[in-house]
């Protein structure tokens, strides 16, 4: 029961201006017992996050803006539809890339288009996960790794010492990678990674690299092959 | 109790189609099953439906037990409201403005698992890309067909659900002295 209440903090905000595509993800959402909440455009998003469209991304400064409000509800992971009319899914990435109060949260890209350079340009951008539309209940066991990598990165940037900062921040792209190979949430706290695991992490960053271009190419297939690929976020790694 | 199932004219003919009497009604339930099952298998094998249709009834629970109709009826709205426009976009031959039409009903048949309306879509839309308008004409007069194919039968499985449902929840006499 213990679990259950945990998982129930975290929050996603679905961005798609189909309505029909919201009520599904909201439903997917809800199933993998997630908070939600649907909006139907990109400036919408933004609004609920506490950025108005004009805003620059520093909050310290007040906006004049009657709309920005500071971010009141937690909101763990964004999920957005690629194309939308007026502010496209790639926009509302880059702004919430952009600004340093919502930059650390996750971006999730949907799209029912299977378009490499698209594909590429979301993920380069931050993006951690692409999802083909429409998008199923297996998709979502991506996101909480995204989730809880956040969480725990708030959580240990407000208690902790610089040193272990600079440690934690070393340790986030390890933590990505083993995240988004597996799959599976592993436990919750980062420990502290030994040289060799660290090696192996890297071999298979590069097996990952691999599949990654593989999946690129398999999606130049005709699009009626619905067995989809997935992306991760890996290509961010240094 | 009889009296309640002579005013069901339908279900008396599904039932009366089975040679089955009246009073066995469980029996009727699971036929009504295979019935519902036999329609969803058929339009799986003609590629009406697609696996996102499963996807979606497997959305439905006890917290959403309504979702399916639920996205159904909003799919049928506004599907017949792109048509329409469709059509008359296609008269002042506003190709662009079609492609983001087709763009729309393409993305919410995908969703709801039409196969072939969205494959259709598809094929219009690429005729929108070379302002084709003859073919034009030929893909919304397909996907008008498509479409109308695809909401019959889906009406025709929602009915044989709700009568499923209403079967099964029947309780006669002989049956609750035997609890």
């Amino acid at each position: 029961m213990g679990m259950a209440a945990a998982e129930s903090q975290f929050h996603v905000l679905a961005v798609d201006d189909s309505l029909i595509d919201r009520k599904l993800i909201e439903r997917l959402l809800k199933t993998s017992s997630y908070q939600v909440t649907t909006v139907d455009s990109g400036s919408k998003a933004l609004e609920f996050l506490g950025l108005s469209e004009t805003d620059e991304s520093n909050p310290s400064t007040p906006s004049v803006s009657p709309n920005n409000h500071h971010q009141e509800v937690e909101v763990n992971l964004v999920i957005t539809d690629y194309c939308m009319p007026g502010m496209t899914g790639y926009d509302l990435l880059k702004k919430i890339k952009e600004s340093s109060s919502l930059r650390n949260i996750p971006v999730v890209i949907m799209s029912s288009e299977n378009v490499p350079s698209r594909i590429n340009r979301c993920l380069e951008e931050g993006a951690e996960e692409f999802f083909l539309k429409p998008v199923r209940l297996s998709d979502l066991n991506k996101l909480k790794p995204h989730m809880k990598k956040t969480k725990l990165k708030d959580q240990k940037q407000g208690t902790s010492e610089k040193l272990e900062n600079s440690e934690v921040q070393q340790l986030q792209p390890q933590q990505q990678i083993q995240n988004d190979l597996q799959g599976v949430p592993k436990s919750q706290d980062p420990q502290p990674e030994s040289e060799s695991h660290l090696e192996q992490q890297q071999q298979s960053l590069q097996q990952a690299n691999n599949n990654k271009r593989k999946t690129i190419e398999q999606g130049l297939s005709p699009e009626t092959d619905r067995t989809r690929p997935r992306y991760s976020g890996i290509a961010t790694v240094v | 109790m009889n009296k309640i199932w002579l005013s069901s004219g339908v279900l008396n003919s599904q039932l009366a189609k089975t040679g089955l009497p009246l009073w066995m009604l469980g029996l009727g339930a699971d036929l009504l099953w295979a019935d519902m099952n036999r329609l969803l298998a058929f339009l799986f094998h003609q590629g009406v439906l697609d696996e996102q249709f499963l996807q979606l009834q497997q959305l439905q629970d006890e917290a959403s037990p309504n979702f399916v109709s639920e996205v159904l009826n909003i799919y049928f709205h506004e599907s017949e409201k792109l048509l329409t426009n469709l059509r008359g976009l296609l008269m002042e031959r506003e190709y662009k403005k079609m492609e983001i039409h087709l763009n729309q009903l393409m993305g919410s048949s995908s969703s709801i698992g039409a196969k072939r309306v969205t494959n259709v879509c598809v094929a219009f839309r690429a005729a929108t890309h070379h302002t084709n308008r003859a073919g034009c004409l030929h893909a919304l007069e397909m996907l008008e067909h498509e479409y109308c194919y695809l909401k019959n039968k889906l009406h025709e499985l929602f009915q044989i659900e709700q009568q499923r449902a209403l079967v099964a929840g029947v309780r006669y006499p002989e049956q609750n002295q035997n609890q």
